[in-house]
């Protein structure tokens, strides 16, 4: 066992490679023999890694998933904000420059739609749950933008911190949500073209659920989603704590 | 060479997250802006050019379809590192929150296409 945990430890993200691989084999297959092909292989793959996520979360109190396994440690590394930065802007190779202007402003105007959208609804939920602290309304709105916007604006206002746990909650259930139902609804909200694409990524803004969402759907909407997803969180963090609060402020 | 390849993709990688980091500090933000969707601008933009052909061309431009290739399994890995047991023992009220932020930017998605498209054809008009 000793060996083994050796072994697995000192080459973590080659054992994450292959552990990724025989998930995403699995999957493939399961997508083909169970149902046809109608649900993607990798929104299946991604399913099983939230589903491992969980159960490895469980297992070790930790708050990386299976991250946190000794034996899967390198799924930390290969899944990490470096990993995916990295592969996101290698699917902008071939993108053509036209797409992109074509849909430029829908895609400007879907960023600010986007996270003010969030916010408001996440807000709405917060004072339907009894909250009248403004302070606490903006925190728990702004982490309905992403969970990096809720804490930043929650600590910059200076929010308690069980509030601030809320808005990460939020913001990841609305990460796990985007991930698993684009596929879904990607036909009846015409997520089938570039533009929608750009429009969804700044809509919906969190760049895992984006990525991943996206992926699941189909890969070559991948770089014009993630494109416009990635300012998303930045426009957040500047407008969550100063004009959002400000309006949250005034009304409450 | 395949590394050529890489290299570029690392310079667009760094070079964008240097100007995000700015951005950030410019607006007075405690995050970086962009700094993805600049670097894959760059991507694009070396991709669509004559300058940098030996950087994106055959085994060079492997290299960068590489991790193109890789992006799904990345995915994968970084599905099954989310917190989602804090995700769920938030409590009703983040559910909710969540829940209904999503639903209803979902349904936005056509609307602000629809700008985007009817915006298109009245630029070539003018």
């Amino acid at each position: 066992m000793e060996i083994f945990e050796t072994v697995f430890v000192r080459n973590s993200l080659v054992v994450a490679f292959a552990v990724v691989g025989l998930t995403i084999w699995i999957s493939y297959f399961l997508a083909d023999k169970l149902t046809k092909g109608r649900i993607h292989g990798s929104a299946i793959a991604i399913a099983l890694g939230l589903l491992a996520a969980y159960f490895g979360g469980k297992a070790t109190g930790g708050s990386t998933g299976v991250a946190d396994l000794t034996l899967l440690g390198g799924i930390g590394l290969m899944g990490g904000g470096m990993m995916r930065d990295f592969a996101i802007v290698a699917t902008a190779f071939g993108v053509k420059l036209s797409e992109l202007k074509k849909a430029g402003l829908a895609g400007v105007v879907s960023i600010f739609a986007g996270v003010i959208v969030s916010f408001v609804v996440g807000a709405v939920v917060a004072v339907l749950y009894g909250y009248t602290d403004p302070v606490a309304v903006t925190t728990i709105g702004a982490g309905a933008v992403t969970y990096i916007v809720g804490p930043v604006t929650g600590s910059a206002l200076g929010a308690d911190s069980d509030i601030i746990a809320l808005s990460v909650a939020a913001g990841l259930i609305k990460s796990i949500l985007v991930m698993i139902g684009t596929p879904l609804v990607a036909k009846t909200i015409g997520l089938n073209n570039p533009q929608s694409a750009m429009v969804f990524g700044g809509l919906m803004g969190t760049t895992s659920g984006v990525a991943a969402g996206l992926a699941a759907t189909d890969p070559k909407l991948v770089p014009y989603g993630a494109m416009t997803a990635t300012f998303y969180t930045g426009v957040g963090c500047l407008l969550g704590p100063s004009i959002l609060f400000m309006i949250v402020n005034a009304i409450l | 060479m395949i590394v050529y390849g890489v290299a570029l993709l690392s310079a667009c990688l760094i070079l964008g997250m240097l100007l995000g980091e700015v951005l950030g500090v410019a607006l007075g933000v405690e995050a970086n802006v962009g700094g993805v969707g600049i670097a894959m601008l760059f991507l694009v933009l070396a991709s669509n050019s004559d300058r940098f052909k030996a950087l994106v061309d055959g085994a060079s431009g492997t290299g960068i379809q590489f991790w193109s290739a890789m992006y799904i399994p990345i995915v994968v890995a970084m599905a099954a590192r989310q917190n989602v047991v804090a995700a769920f023992e938030g409590g009703m009220l983040a559910v909710v929150a969540g829940v209904s932020a999503v639903i209803v930017s979902f349904a936005l998605v056509p609307l602000i296409a629809k700008i985007g498209n009817s915006e298109t054809p009245s630029e070539e008009n003018q």
